[in-house]
This record gives C-alpha cells, sequence and structure tokens, in this order.
C-alpha cells in the first residue's frame, strides 16, 4: 500500500471526517461543524503556542469544512504560517489551503507572496513546484505583478528540472490568461516556442498550451511554431505505438501531445511553405487512414484517444477548407460515426459535420447523409443528441431539400424536448422563409407551426408572416383560405386567431366568393373564438370586424349588434371598450367612401431584414439564453395608427417589428463624429460643427476638404496599400496672423498604429504647412484615430479634435470573381452573424453612374454580370489587416420606386460585415 | 478546461477544481445547476452536453461522477481520457480506489491533480511521472519529519 497508510496520516482529521459521516441530520452535522469551528478558534487564540502538527491539522479541518460548503473567515493567517514551514507536509497543506480559499483580493497577498518568493529562489524542486502550481491556483493580479517577470526566466533556464518547467509553462499560461498586459515574453518568445523540440514530452505537451494561447493572440510572433509543430506532429504520427513509452496510452501514441499540435495549427492558415504543408498533409492522412485500421485494443479508452485525434485532425481540415480531397474524405468518415453504436460519437459527428456544410467542398458530400441525420431526430434516446442532428439539418438545407427538412423538423417538433422548441420555431420559420420557391407552401408551413408549437411561436414568427402575406397579393387568396381552414378546428390556437383575424380582415373578401366562406360565416367562425382570447387578441379582433364593415357592408348589422352589446361597449378593459365605441360610432356616422378611405387595405411593408433572423441572432449569442421581448405591449394591432390620421403612411411601422429602422437623415452617431472642442473660446467658436459630416464623406473617397473654420482649413490627402496607410495633412492658415505653439498629436484606437510627423511650431499667416500619417491597420477595427490640434491665435488657445477618415473599408484589395465563384462564396459565408443588412430610404439621387463610382471608391472590385437582376449591384473584396484577411461580399439592391436600398453585407467577420454595412448605408 | 467537480449520486460534492475566477457565490450556483442536471440523465446518454456557453464532459465511476466543463474549442474525447486517467491515477496511488479514499484523503486527491492538470490544461500525462512526483513528495515529508 502506497504513502496513505503511512504515518503521515492526521488521526484527528480522520476522526472528525468520521463524526461528520456518521451525522444523522443536517442539523446534527452543523451542530458538529460549529463545535469543531469553536474548538479551533480557540486553539488559534489560545496563548500556548501551536505545534507545526496540530497547525497542519487545524488548517486541513478547516479546509475540509469549507469543503462542505461552509463559510470560513479564519485560518488565513496560520496557513501562511505553514507556508515557512521546513517540513514539507506543513508547508504542501499551507499551499493547498491558499489555493483552494484565498482570493485575490486578501491582505495576506503580501505574505504569501513572500513565501512563495522564497520557495521559487530555494533551487529546490519540488518546493519550486508548489510554489508554481500555487500561483497557477490563485492566478490573481497580485501574483502576476509579483512574478510574470520572473517565470518565464525558470522555464527557459537551462539547468530548471523538467518537472518544474512543465509548472513553469502552465503556471504563466494562467497568468497570461487573468493580466496579459502583464505578461511580456519578448526576448524569450524564440526560446519558449523551441520548447516544442524539447527532449522530455511532458515539457512539450505543458509548453504546447502556453504557445497555443500565446499564438492565438499574437500569430506573428509566434509563426516559426508552426513548422515545428508539424515536423513534431509527424514524428508522432508515424511513430509505432510502444516508441513513446509512457506517453503511449492504450496503443496510441501521445494522444493529449497530438490533440493540442492539431490545435496549435488551427491558430493559424495552412503552412506556405510546400515542405511542411506536404508533410502535415501527409500526417493528417495517415490519422484518417489509422481510423480504418482494426483496433488494436477493445477498450473505449483506446477508441476514445485515436477519436480524439481524428476529430481534433478534422477541424484542422476544415478550419483550412482548402484541400478538397481531404474535406470529403472528413465528411466520410463522419458519416460511418453516424451509425456508430457509441453515442459520444454519434454526438460528435453530427456537431463535427454541422462546420462541414458550411464549406463549399463538402456541402454536397454533407448532403448525402440526409436520411442518416433525419433518421437520428426521430430515433436518439437522448435530447442532446437530438439537438446536434436538429442543428445539422438546418445547416445543411438548402433549395434543393428545404421542404423535406422542414417537413421533417415540424414532425420532431411535435414530440420536441420542451427546452429546444422555441430554437426549433424559430429555425424552421427561418428556413421556410428563406427557401420558399412558393409561398403558399410558406403559409401553410407557419400555420402548421403554429398549430403544432403555438405555444412557442414568438410574435416575431407570426408577425413575419402577415408581413410576407401583405407584401405579396399572389398568396393572400390562399392564405385567406388556408386560415379560415385552421380556425375550423375546434381548438386551436390564439396566435392563429391573431393570423386568421388579421388575414381575413384584409383578405377575407378574397374568399367570400364560396357560400361556404361566406362573409358572415367568416365573422361567425373569428367570433366564435372571441371569448377564449386575452385581451391583445379580442382587441385585433375588433379591428378586424370594423374592416369586415367596409368588407361587407351585409355584415354591418351583426356587428354593430355584436359592438353595441354590454360585454363590448361596457367591457372592463379600457383599450376594449373605447375600441368598441369608437367603431360603431365610425361604423353608423361614416360614409362609405370614408369608411372605404380609413379602413384601406394595409400598405406593403418595406423589405427588410427578417426579425425572426435577428431573433435567432440573439438567441445564439453568447450564453445563449433565451431573449424576453423588451415591449410587453400589444402592437399586432393594425388600426391603432389610423385611429387619427386616415392615409396610414407607407413606412409606418404598424406592426412594430423590432428590426432595424431605416436609417434616414443624421443619425446621432453621425452627429457626434466630429468632435470640436474650444477650451477657450476663440473668433472661431461660432464655426464649430460645419464639418459634421466630414468624416463619412470620406468612405468613398480619399482627397478633399476635411475641416474648415474661420481661421484654419484643413485638407487630406491620403492613399493606402494592403494594411499600410499614408495620410498627407494640408493645414491652411486663413489669417494673416501666425498661429503660434501649433501642435497636433492622433491618438489611435488599439487595432491601428500610427506614426505621425511632427511639425514646426509655427504657422505664418496665410501658409499652408504638410504633415504626413502612417497608419499601420493590425485588426479590424470600428473606431477612427482622434486627431488633436492645438494652436495660439492672438493670444487664445484654440483646440480642434477631429476624427480622422480612416476607415476598415481603406484597406480593400478588390478582388475580382466569376458568377459562380461568388454564390459558391456567398452561400459558405450563411451563418447568420455572418451577414449584416439595412433597408435605408435613398437620401441621394439614384443615378447609376454615382452609384457605380461610389462602390469603386469603397475599395472593393464591381463585379458585373453577376446578379441576376441588372438592377442589383455586387462587389468582393479583402480586409488586409495585420492579424488577418477577411474576404467580404457586397450586395446593393435599389428600389427606384420607393427610393430604398437594401444593403446586404456578408464576411467571414461579423464585426466587419457589420462595420462595413454600418458605413456604406450612410453613403447613398 | 474552467473546472472539474466530483460528486457522488447522492449530489454530494467530493472534490472542486477552478480554473477560472469566480466568486464564491457563482461556484456554489455552477455546481448546484449541474449536479441537478447531470444526475437526472439516464445512464445511456451521451457524455457530453451543451451547459451555457460551456460544454461538460461527465462520466461516472462507481458511486462518483467526474465532471469537467471545457470551452468550445476544446476536445470532448480527449477531456473524457483526462477524467479517465486522472481516475487511473488514483487508483493506482490508493489502490483499487473508492469514494472513502477521497473523502478521508481529499487532499492527496488535490495534490494529485495538480501535479497532471495545472490551470486546466494537462501539465504530465505520463502515469509514472505523475505518480513519481507523488511519491518523491510522500518521501520527502517522511525524511522530514525523521529529522
Amino acid at each position: 500500500m502506497p504513502a496513505v497508510s503511512k504515518g503521515d496520516g492526521m488521526r484527528g482529521l480522520a476522526v472528525f471526517i468520521s463524526d461528520i459521516r456518521n451525522c444523522k441530520s443536517k442539523e446534527a452535522e452543523i451542530k458538529r461543524i460549529n463545535k469543531e469551528l469553536a474548538n479551533i478558534r480557540s486553539k488559534f487564540k489560545g496563548d500556548k503556542a501551536l505545534d507545526g502538527y496540530s497547525k497542519k491539522k487545524y488548517v486541513c479541518k478547516l479546509l475540509f469544512i469549507f469543503l462542505l460548503g461552509h463559510d470560513i473567515d479564519f485560518g488565513h493567517m496560520e496557513a501562511v504560517n505553514l507556508l515557512s514551514s521546513n517540513k514539507y507536509t506543513e508547508k504542501q497543506i499551507g499551499y493547498l489551503f491558499i489555493s483552494v480559499l484565498v482570493n485575490s483580493n486578501s491582505e495576506l497577498i503580501r505574505l504569501i507572496n513572500n513565501a512563495i518568493k522564497n520557495d521559487l529562489s530555494s533551487r529546490n524542486p519540488t518546493f519550486m513546484c508548489l510554489a508554481l502550481h500555487c500561483i497557477a491556483n490563485v492566478g490573481s493580479r497580485e501574483m502576476a505583478e509579483a512574478f510574470a517577470g520572473e517565470i518565464p526566466r525558470i522555464l527557459v533556464a537551462g539547468d530548471t528540472m523538467d518537472s518544474v518547467k512543465q509548472s513553469a509553462a502552465l503556471c504563466l499560461l494562467r497568468l497570461y490568461k487573468a493580466s496579459p498586459d502583464l505578461v511580456l515574453m519578448g526576448e524569450w518568445t524564440s526560446r519558449v516556442v523551441h520548447l516544442l523540440n524539447d527532449q522530455h514530452m511532458g515539457v512539450v505537451t505543458a509548453a504546447i498550451s502556453l504557445i497555443t494561447c500565446l499564438s492565438s493572440k499574437n500569430p506573428d510572433e509566434f509563426k516559426t511554431c508552426v513548422s515545428l509543430a508539424v515536423s513534431r506532429l509527424s514524428r508522432i504520427v508515424s511513430s509505432a505505438s510502444t516508441d513513446l513509452q509512457d506517453y503511449t496510452y492504450y496503443f496510441v501514441p501521445a494522444p493529449w501531445l497530438s490533440c493540442k499540435l492539431l490545435r496549435l495549427l488551427q491558430c493559424y492558415p495552412p503552412p506556405e511553405d510546400g515542405a511542411v504543408k506536404g508533410r502535415l498533409v501527409e500526417c493528417l492522412e495517415t490519422i484518417l487512414n489509422k481510423a480504418q485500421e482494426p483496433p488494436k485494443s477493445k477498450k473505449v479508452q483506446h477508441s476514445n484517444a485515436k477519436n480524439a485525434i481524428l476529430f481534433e485532425a478534422i477541424s484542422l481540415i476544415i478550419h483550412y477548407d482548402s484541400e478538397p480531397n481531404l474535406l470529403v474524405r472528413a465528411c466520410n468518415q463522419l458519416g460511418q460515426f453516424l451509425q456508430h453504436r457509441e453515442t459520444n460519437l454519434r454526438y460528435l459527428a453530427l456537431e463535427s459535420m454541422c462546420t462541414l456544410a458550411s464549406s463549399e467542398f463538402s456541402h454536397e458530400a454533407v448532403k448525402t447523409h440526409i436520411e442518416t441525420v433525419i433518421n437520428a431526430l426521430k430515433t436518439e434516446r437522448d435530447v442532446s443528441v437530438r439537438q446536434r442532428a436538429a442543428d445539422l439539418l438546418y445547416a445543411m438545407c438548402d433549395r434543393s431539400n428545404a421542404k423535406q427538412i422542414v417537413a421533417e423538423m415540424l414532425s420532431y417538433l411535435e414530440t420536441a424536448d420542451y427546452s429546444i422548441r422555441e430554437e426549433m420555431v424559430l429555425k424552421v420559420a427561418i428556413l421556410a422563409e428563406k427557401y420558399a420557391v412558393d409561398y403558399s407552401w410558406y403559409v401553410d408551413t407557419i400555420l402548421n407551426l403554429i398549430r403544432i408549437a403555438g405555444d412557442y411561436v414568438s410574435e416575431e414568427v407570426w408577425y413575419r408572416v402577415i408581413q410576407i402575406v401583405i407584401n405579396r397579393d399572389d398568396v393572400q387568396g390562399y392564405a385567406a383560405k388556408t386560415v379560415f381552414e385552421a380556425l375550423q378546428a375546434p381548438a386551436c390556437h390564439e396566435n392563429m386567431v391573431k393570423v386568421g383575424g388579421y388575414i381575413l380582415g384584409e383578405f377575407g373578401n378574397l374568399i367570400a366568393g364560396d357560400p361556404r366562406s361566406s362573409p358572415l360565416v367568416q365573422f361567425n367562425l373569428l367570433h366564435s373564438k372571441f371569448h377564449l382570447c386575452s385581451v391583445p387578441t379580442r382587441a385585433l379582433l375588433l379591428s378586424a370586424y370594423i374592416k369586415f364593415i367596409n368588407l361587407f357592408p351585409e355584415t354591418k348589422a351583426t356587428i354593430q349588434e355584436v359592438l353595441r352589446s354590454d360585454s363590448q361597449i361596457r367591457n372592463s378593459d379600457v383599450e376594449l371598450q373605447q375600441r368598441a365605441v369608437e367603431y360603431l360610432k365610425l361604423s353608423s356616422i361614416a360614409s362609405t367612401d370614408v369608411l372605404a378611405t380609413v379602413l384601406e387595405e394595409m400598405p406593403p411593408f418595406p423589405e427588410r431584414e427578417s426579425s425572426i433572423l435577428a431573433k435567432l441572432k440573439k438567441k445564439k449569442g453568447p450564453g445563449a439564453v433565451s431573449v424576453e421581448l423588451e415591449d410587453g405591449k400589444e402592437r399586432g394591432d393594425y388600426l391603432s395608427h389610423s385611429n387619427g390620421s386616415s392615409t396610414p403612411s407607407p413606412s409606418a411601422d404598424l406592426l412594430g417589428l423590432r428590426s432595424t429602422a431605416p436609417a434616414s437623415g443624421a443619425t446621432p452617431s453621425a452627429g457626434s463624429l466630429l468632435v470640436d472642442v474650444f477650451s477657450e473660446a476663440g473668433p472661431s467658436a461660432t464655426s464649430a460643427g460645419v464639418n459634421d459630416d466630414g468624416f463619412l464623406r470620406f468612405v468613398c473617397k480619399n482627397n478633399g476638404v476635411l475641416f474648415e473654420n474661420q481661421l484654419l482649413q484643413i485638407g487630406i490627402k491620403s492613399e493606402y496599400r494592403q494594411n499600410l496607410g499614408r495620410m498627407y495633412l494640408f493645414y491652411g492658415n486663413k489669417t494673416s496672423v501666425q498661429f503660434v505653439s501649433f501642435n497636433t498629436t492622433v491618438s489611435c484606437p488599439g487595432e491601428l498604429q500610427s506614426h505621425i510627423l511632427q511639425l514646426e511650431p509655427l504657422v505664418e499667416g496665410g501658409a499652408q504647412v504638410q504633415q504626413v500619417i502612417n497608419i499601420e491597420c493590425l485588426t479590424d477595427f470600428i473606431d477612427a484615430p482622434l486627431l488633436n490640434i492645438k494652436f495660439r491665435y492672438g493670444g487664445a488657445l484654440q483646440n480642434i479634435s477631429l476624427k480622422l477618415p480612416v476607415t476598415i473599408n481603406k484597406f480593400f484589395q478588390p478582388t475580382e470573381m466569376a458568377a459562380a465563384d461568388f454564390f459558391q462564396r456567398w452561400k459558405q459565408l450563411s451563418q447568420p452573424q455572418q451577414e449584416a443588412q439595412k433597408i435605408f430610404k435613398a437620401s441621394h439621387g439614384m443615378d447609376t453612374e454615382v452609384l457605380k463610382a461610389k462602390l469603386l471608391g469603397l475599395g472593393t472590385a464591381l463585379l458585373e454580370n453577376v446578379d441576376p437582376n441588372p438592377e442589383n449591384y455586387v462587389c468582393a473584396g479583402v480586409i488586409q489587416t495585420k492579424a488577418q484577411q477577411v474576404g467580404c461580399l457586397l450586395r446593393l439592391e435599389p428600389n427606384a420606386q420607393a427610393q430604398m436600398y437594401r444593403l446586404t453585407l456578408r464576411s467571414s467577420k461579423d464585426t466587419v460585415s457589420q462595420r462595413v454595412c454600418d458605413l456604406l448605408a450612410e453613403q447613398f | 478546461m474552467q473546472f472539474m467537480l466530483l460528486f457522488s449520486r447522492q449530489g454530494k460534492l467530493r472534490l472542486q477544481k477552478w480554473y477560472v475566477p469566480l466568486s464564491d457565490k457563482e461556484r456554489k450556483k455552477i455546481s448546484r445547476d449541474l449536479v441537478q442536471t447531470i444526475l437526472a440523465r439516464k445512464p445511456k446518454m451521451c457524455s457530453f452536453l451543451e451547459w451555457r456557453d460551456l460544454k461538460i464532459v461527465y462520466k461516472r465511476y462507481a458511486s462518483l461522477y467526474f465532471c469537467c466543463a471545457v470551452e468550445d474549442q476544446d476536445n470532448e474525447l480527449i477531456t473524457l481520457e483526462i477524467i479517465h486517467r486522472y481516475v487511473e491515477l488514483l487508483d493506482k496511488y490508493f489502490g483499487s480506489v473508492c469514494e472513502l479514499d477521497i473523502i478521508f484523503n481529499f487532499e492527496k486527491a488535490y495534490f494529485i491533480l495538480d501535479e497532471f492538470l495545472l490551470g486546466g490544461e494537462a501539465q504530465e500525462t505520463s502515469k509514472k511521472n505523475v505518480l513519481k512526483a507523488i511519491e518523491q513528495a510522500d518521501l520527502l515529508q517522511e525524511v522530514y519529519e525523521m529529522v
């Protein structure tokens, strides 16, 4: 028997633990604990000095009590004392207590840090490791401040023991995660990277976690790790299962290290060096081949370790997205797993295939597994696996299989787990809309959705179906007929009543010719649901009734009777009562013409981003908690706006869909783009705000006057190449007096780097001086650099702050491509967060040549003959930043009749899509 | 890895290791929620589940559940084998480990875990090396105690 039975056991502790375990009730346990706490307190406070053993025992008891879930508010000092004990076991318990119980803002941290410092410099590897473990466990900022400088030295020193190196690497990783600003690798970078070559597998295993984290944050500085990682991986993959001795796990050589190596490579694009790339592709092929070999052991550990590497390799293949052959092989391998008897593998295969589905090379291959995935949705016993299957169906859906997939998802909804119904409903609604070829199918689908899962159909979904029906006259008759039939069901969901009320109120006339759905039959059907509905739905129905009076004069008497009844006209709900009164009055005094005008058919809704999609995006955000609507107020009511005015404006937001409102005129953000600060009001104070739109005027052009007031004119000229830019600023003194102490500074957001050449402090009257600013784009950004200009004019200090017109699109490289390529890429970027869309009113003329010039000025390539509709514009470009390149596709759809645009941006990075979309939407 | 929890079939926490800074209150809430979620799952179910924005990987050994929370890009299967390797280490050290060993020698369970995982990442995956480190420490304490 190992050490447990040796003399280090603390008898008192064992007795105490037994006592606790023997407690028959929670109360007894608390009583026993309080007794012990009192005992320990008195021992710690007592005047007799405690020996190390007792101190250790009591600290250990406190720890045990804490781990049971009780609060501990003393004993910290005693634990700190143990740290400087010369007995290893006491020191170890002291460290454990601190690792578990000390939070970072403890006052004791200085004392603790002192003890750690002593142990780190003790040169005793066991002590050093204890100290490093403690730092890694606490990971506080104070510790980073104290040790972030020292640990890299320990990590790379030639005489450090392997075990200490391992602890140092991961200790540093923890500090870096908590306080990245304090951990600077600097001169150590290359030696840290070379730990990948270390002879000791344990050192490599620990160091690679650190290197991966650092690489993901500073890819350029660490890029030499790629070739080292590939050669290390290649050696492991090609080794025999016994070569690596104890690092072989159930016949799989170094599975943890292999996974970490493959993970590290995912921080980078495919290697540029042909030889390195060839070697890597060979590794990936070997890993895929091994999956087909018979297992070397029947143990699940063997297959898990082997498949862990396989899945990580597949992630890398998907990450590269450039080797069609490997992608298809990966897809086939996952296809095999879809039918594996291990639930875990089925789960992972579904999950991994979801990402494969968005690659142009493997999308078709993924689609061949549709039957298996549908089967998984129907038969898997574990809801988390079914959820993965539903996700995959959503990801593999396109026009060719939409009907099948939507039908399967609908039928799954009937039995779906409650926890995922709402998300499923949204997905069905989105797919139905996205791939609707004929809108009658769309209407059927949404009504089915309401029938099957009415409680989970959010407002967005039923608003959307109404929006679409209103906008498409080819489907209105069908919609009326279908809702009419759906309402025949004895128990139908309230959402169905809402949709039914709205649609029959608008288009009931289209089916009124059939005696089975005559006006009166329609009305009676709706009214039979009335009493079972909530107040908002009743309000909506009342509006439908008044619309009926307009559509079908023959129903007037019946409806007036209903409105006149006490339950309406004296309803205790103010809203209902008011409607009843007003509608009754309206129907009796207004002439047919007036009535027809007031109750005219709804005008089409402006096209805009589907509000359902917006909702799914929100749902899928971090945390993925379901999002409640902020406005609980019922706004689906279509007459509330026409109470005052008889002609509803076509763009009035009648349904109150919470999508982005069309941007018109100056938005608040445009207003605040230029900040003029005159600390001492000079003669120019009145001219503040002259250039309010200065910044936005330069999105599509590079030269012009950025700012002008009575004293000063600033012109700019700029040029960009790749991720670099150079901007010439021309300061013109418009007065005849010299400016003194002329001084300019630029403050950049972190994503940009700038260098400014300083000027002479004197600018003569009437003179113009030139200044050069160099700009480098490190990664994509939103905030522009701020230029601050200070000078004295006639003794008064002038202070001007301007946004420099450096916007993300300046770093576009135009990309020419053929129509087929464009659509393939477009489709690849189909995840909701990759797309940004805006619908907005034209603020300028819609002249074709002007539009083209602006789009070219944006920096993208304007692609001709790509969009099937010649009125539309599509563009493509790649944004060059130091950290990465972001491909970006754009589509602008003008609607001359409505004087509106729809602008859609897709890129591999959500922030980029959004930013370019925001900038460009202000340009037309 | 963000944290590791060991708990019994009765839902009692036996070991908790947190690799991200969280307040006591948050830790208690997370443990409570997660223990409940996992105990409600049936034996044949998948070992992975999405939970908040984390991936949970768990496995039951006799009366104990071992449960790890990893991030989105982490590998589920290799995490499952991290759990197994830890179980092997405990087993080797205690000799056919059982829940009681971990209750009565919780400090040892923590020491072994620290040798194996640090900061949420595998530090040393060789069983021999981990046990050697622990045995050396045990030896060290005897030597010191004899002095």
